[in-house]
Parts: structure tokens; sequence; C-alpha cells
């Protein structure tokens, strides 16, 4: 085969796309070893989280340095991202099926680019702009009327926020879907005498159903990943798992960032060490969930395609 | 009007039912659209407003010491590091596109294809921890420009090589034909063909992508840190300020002028960003109606 130049040097630079990711993985993995080791299984499954005593010497423990007394159990943020990003999908979803539903078949012609377009440009507002309005408009509001303690802060907030900033990937999906829809569909339907929203619910939604539910997923693995904003209005809870809709929440993504002072200051570097090991937790979660999403959506999982 | 009332015929309970069923569920999803578009304009409202009022002409001449006085160096901080991370991202990526488009018809195009896709579905302070990790600690480079740039670019390359495959997935197949016909080369084919007719397509990606690179936080507090002053000139070993920072920060501050620098920061950042994506959409629809 003929060498060719020009293919060649754009392959290469394709090629740095993976061998990022590779690093990515591979860097977090090895930086993370001695906190697998030291950590173990029981790391996903407590609750105590405790850097231990820094200004004391390291004690060894199995041939690893560690301050003494520390303890690393991340139960509490795999909760609190759990909680967070299951509630934010509970309130997203009957949003932005409404939204989507509206757009498709009930806006008019002339403002429907108008209204879609704000409805995407939810999307790309920086999350720590939306951090900075939870803190000045929602902590407020949830404070004032909601929370019997007064603190806006929590779980609550933290969802609310997330799910505003999931639900255009919700609502885009499923309106998009929603327009591929065959016009026969709609009209056999018509002709069966439903009403438009009949039309809708019952002839066009089951339809696109599978789509929608990729679009879901996506938007739970952003959720998962999301950092500024959470950070922002989650109030930080560490060492207690929440209680109610007003406990303060860590989440995986949030403490990662929250905690970059105190771990620097450990002289083993084992705290900085099982940052990277929950890092990596948080990579391996949102892969599985993305994965997922993609196999919906390329309708691999789909029956009724497969059959015919 | 009366032949029309003789031939209504009076509604079942059923049908009574099912037509009030349809009129609360489109006001169910009117409130909808509502709920969902009326954050955002409230977001807009709110942070332009705080953000008017805290706009003076110190804000882009005096640099942060603590809280007080201004942004400059926040401001020349975003700058230079979106600057140096287009530099890097805007090659790669379109390098990537390219071959994706072009000669990526194959198993290994999949796969890349693939990756990218895992790396845009990665969070992005998964990135910034493992650009801490390698740049900060490994490289020994400290917080700095170089982390900051290439953490940055990592975000962005998968984003724009799909943009840009994308794009040059439109031109179609007769235009490339006939240049290779005309004995073009490869280079030829894509640099005087294939780039000039999907070059809206590859800018609305670059631009999208600098727009990220913008509205970006939690990547750079790994690998950025913060500075008091404007950049040095040095790559390595010096921290860079920058904008997003100003507002998660001042913003937990009790003062209020903290605060006006947080909500002046957001303001700038949020004009640069909506300011994109809507210029982006606008133009993109013009020529999908051309």
């Amino acid at each position: 085969m003929k060498f060719r130049p020009f293919r060649v040097s754009v392959l290469l630079l394709s090629l740095l796309i993976p061998a990022a990711l590779v690093a990515v993985v591979f860097f977090l993995v090895a930086y993370s070893g001695q906190a697998i080791l030291f950590n173990g299984l029981h790391f996903m499954t407590q609750i105590s989280w405790n850097l231990g005593d820094l200004y004391s010497d390291p004690v060894t423990v199995n041939g690893i340095s560690v301050p003494p007394g520390a303890n690393y159990g991340i139960l509490v943020f795999i909760a609190g991202t759990l909680a967070s990003s299951g509630l934010a999908i509970l309130i997203a979803v009957p949003l932005s099926v409404g939204a989507a539903i509206f757009l498709a078949e009930a806006v008019p012609h002339r403002i429907r680019p108008a209204l879609s377009m704000l409805v995407e440009l939810v999307a790309v507002v920086p999350s720590v702009v939306f951090g900075l309005w939870g803190i000045t408009v929602l902590i407020p509001l949830i404070g004032r009327y909601l929370s019997p303690s007064g603190n806006g802060y929590g779980l609550l907030a933290a969802s609310v926020v997330l799910a505003l900033m999931i639900t255009p990937i919700i609502a885009s999906t499923l309106y998009d879907a929603l327009l591929q829809v065959p016009k026969e569909n709609r009209e056999s339907a018509f002709a069966l005498g439903a009403t438009h929203f009949e039309v809708v619910a019952k002839a066009m939604l089951p339809m696109v159903r599978t789509t929608l539910i990729g679009g879901i997923v996506l938007a739970l693995g952003r959720a998962l990943g999301e950092t500024m904003a959470v950070l922002m209005v989650s109030g930080g809870g560490i060492n207690i798992l929440p209680t109610s809709l007003f406990s303060p929440i860590s989440t995986i993504a949030s403490f990662i960032v929250s905690q970059l002072d105190s771990a620097e200051s450990d002289p083993t570097n084992m705290s900085v060490r099982t940052l990277s090991e929950i890092a990596l937790v948080l990579f391996l979660i949102t892969l599985a969930v993305n994965a997922t999403a993609k196999l919906l959506s390329s309708g691999a999982l789909n029956v009724r395609k497969r059959q015919s | 009007m009366s032949a029309s009332a003789s031939l209504k015929v009076a509604r079942s309970a059923q049908e009574l039912r099912r037509l009030t069923t349809s009129k609360l569920g489109w006001v169910a999803c009117g409130l909808a659209l509502l709920l969902v578009i009326a954050p955002l304009i409230d977001i807009v409202g709110v942070v332009t407003v705080h953000g008017v009022a805290a706009l003076s002409g110190k804000l882009f001449t005096q640099t942060t010491s603590g809280t007080a006085n201004g942004l400059l160096n926040a401001i020349e901080g975003t700058f230079i590091i979106t600057l140096s991370a287009m530099l890097i991202a805007v090659p790669v990526g379109i390098g990537a596109g390219i071959h994706l488009s072009e000669y990526g018809k194959n198993r290994l195009g999949g796969i890349i294809r693939f990756l990218s896709d895992v790396l845009t579905g990665t969070p992005s302070i998964v990135l910034g921890y493992f650009a801490y990790i390698v740049f900060i600690i490994g490289f020994g480079w400290g917080f700095s420009l170089a982390a900051a740039a290439i953490t940055i670019a990592i975000l962005i390359v998968p984003y724009l090589a799909r943009i840009t495959e994308l794009a040059l997935q439109q031109v179609p197949n007769p235009m490339r034909e006939a240049a290779y016909a005309l004995g073009a080369k490869d280079h030829t084919v894509v640099f005087k063909v294939v780039l000039p007719a999907a070059s809206a397509g590859v800018i609305t990606g670059a631009l999208l992508g600098l727009a990220i690179s913008v509205g970006e936080t939690a990547p750079l507090i790994y690998t950025a840190g913060w500075s008091d002053f404007t950049w040095d000139g040095r790559f390595t070993h010096a921290p860079v300020a920058y904008l997003t920072y100003v507002i998660w920060t001042f913003i937990d501050q009790p003062d209020a002028h903290s605060h006006a620098l947080a909500y002046a920061a957001a303001f700038l950042v949020m004009l640069v960003v909506l300011a994109i994506n809507i210029a982006v959409r606008l133009v993109v629809k013009r020529t999908k109606l051309a």
C-alpha cells in the first residue's frame, strides 16, 4: 500500500482522543493503586471520612504509610450522588416530557424555533452560573417556605438545580423524536376519533418510548457528574447519611473539589490517592450509565425493531 | 349557524371526560414548558441586573486583591487559558474530524468514535483530577497555564471532532470525486474542497468549544489555581486567575463588594456563552434554510 502522509497525519491526530482516554484511566488507576489496597472493598460501604492526624508521624498499615486514624468511607457521597440525581430525574422527566409535547404539537409554527432555542439555551448556561442563581434565588425560597430549619442548602436545592440543568437534554431528545413520528400514525389516530392530546399521549409517545428512555439515561449521566452547581447549593454534608430533603449532602463530584485543600496537606499523600480512587469510581459509574444510554438510543435494545 | 347547531349531538359522559382530560393535559404541558423556560429567563435577568450594576471601569483596569478592586487578572486569565486551549484543540479536533469523516468508515474509526463519546461523557472533574495527578504532581508543573490549557483542550477535542465529522459528511461525494478526477491530492481535496464547503459547521464547532472553555470551572480548580496578578508569561509554575473562580468563591464571602465582583464575573461569562450559542444557532438555521 502506498504511504499517504496526509492520511497518516490525520489518523495520528484522531488517535490522540483514545490516547487521552486511556491515559486518564491508566493514571487514575496507577495513582490510586495504594489507596485501593489500603481501603479495600469496605471503602464503598463506610460512612466515616477521616483524614487522620496529619501532624503526627504516619503509621504503616500493611506496608502502606498513612496518617494515624485515617479512614476513608465514601458511602455518604455515593448516597448523596444517587439521591440528588434520582430526585432530579423525578422532577425533570414530567417537566421535559410536557415541555417537549407542547413544543412539538401545540406551539404555533412561527414561534416554535424561538422557544426550542430557549430550551436548548438552558443547557449551555455554565454550571457555576446555575450555582450562583441557586444561592441567590432558590436557597432563600426553599429556606423561607419549605425547610423546617430555615436553611435552604441541601438535597432538595441540589436536586432542583440538577433537574433544571438536565431538563433540556430530555426535552430536546423527545422533541426531535416526536417530529420524526410518521404522519400516517398521527393521521390514523385522528381518523379513529382521538382528540389531539390522545393522539400525542396514546399514539405518538409509545412510539418514541425507547428514545425517551435513552434521553433520560443520558441526562442521568450528566447529573451524576455535575460538579459546581451541586457544590454551591448542596450544603457539603459529610460523615452523615441524608435523612430528609433538607439534609446537607455531598456528591462524589462536589466532594472531590471541596477536599482539595485538606488533601494537599496530607504528608503521606494517601488522601490525594483516595480522591483519585473516588474519581475512578465516578468515571466507572458515568461510563456504565452513558453506555446504557448509547445502547438504548442506538436501538440495540429495541425489541420491536430487532424483530422487523 | 342554526344548521350547524342542530347537527350538534349531545356529548356522552365519556366523551366529556375525554375532552376534559385532553384540555387538562395541554394545560399541564404548557405549564411544564413555562417551568423549563422561566428559570432561564430568571437567571439571565438576575445575573444581568446585579452584573450590570457592578460594572465599572475599575473592573477592567485593576487586578483583584483579596476580594477587592477589579477583575483584570481573571478576565485576562480566562482569555489566555481559552486561547491556549483552542490553539491545542482546534488542530487536533479538526484533524480527528477529517480522519473520521474522510477515512474513518472502518472498524478503527468506529472505535475512535465510541471512545470519543466516552470522553465526552466523562465528568469534567474527573479530567481535572487526572490533570492534577499528572501535570501538577507528576510533572511538578504546579498550578499553571499549561496544565489548565491541556485539560480544557482534552475536554473540547471530542466535541470538535464529532461536529467537524458531521459537517464534513454533509459535503456531497461528487465534489470529492471531481477534485480527485482533476488529479488533486488528499490534502488538496480536504483543504481546498471539503473544508471550505463545510466551513460553517466547523466554525460552529470551534465556537461551541470556545463557549465551553469560557464557562468551565471544575477542571480549572485542580489545574489553574488562582492568582491575584496578571499572567507573567510563564507556562508552568505560575497559577492563573479565571472568571468562573470569582463566581463560586466570592459569592460565599459575606461582604457586598465580593458579591458584586461575583455577579460581574457571572455576567461577563454568561454574555460570552449565550452570545456565542445564540449566534451559532441563528447562523446554522440560516444555512439550513438556504
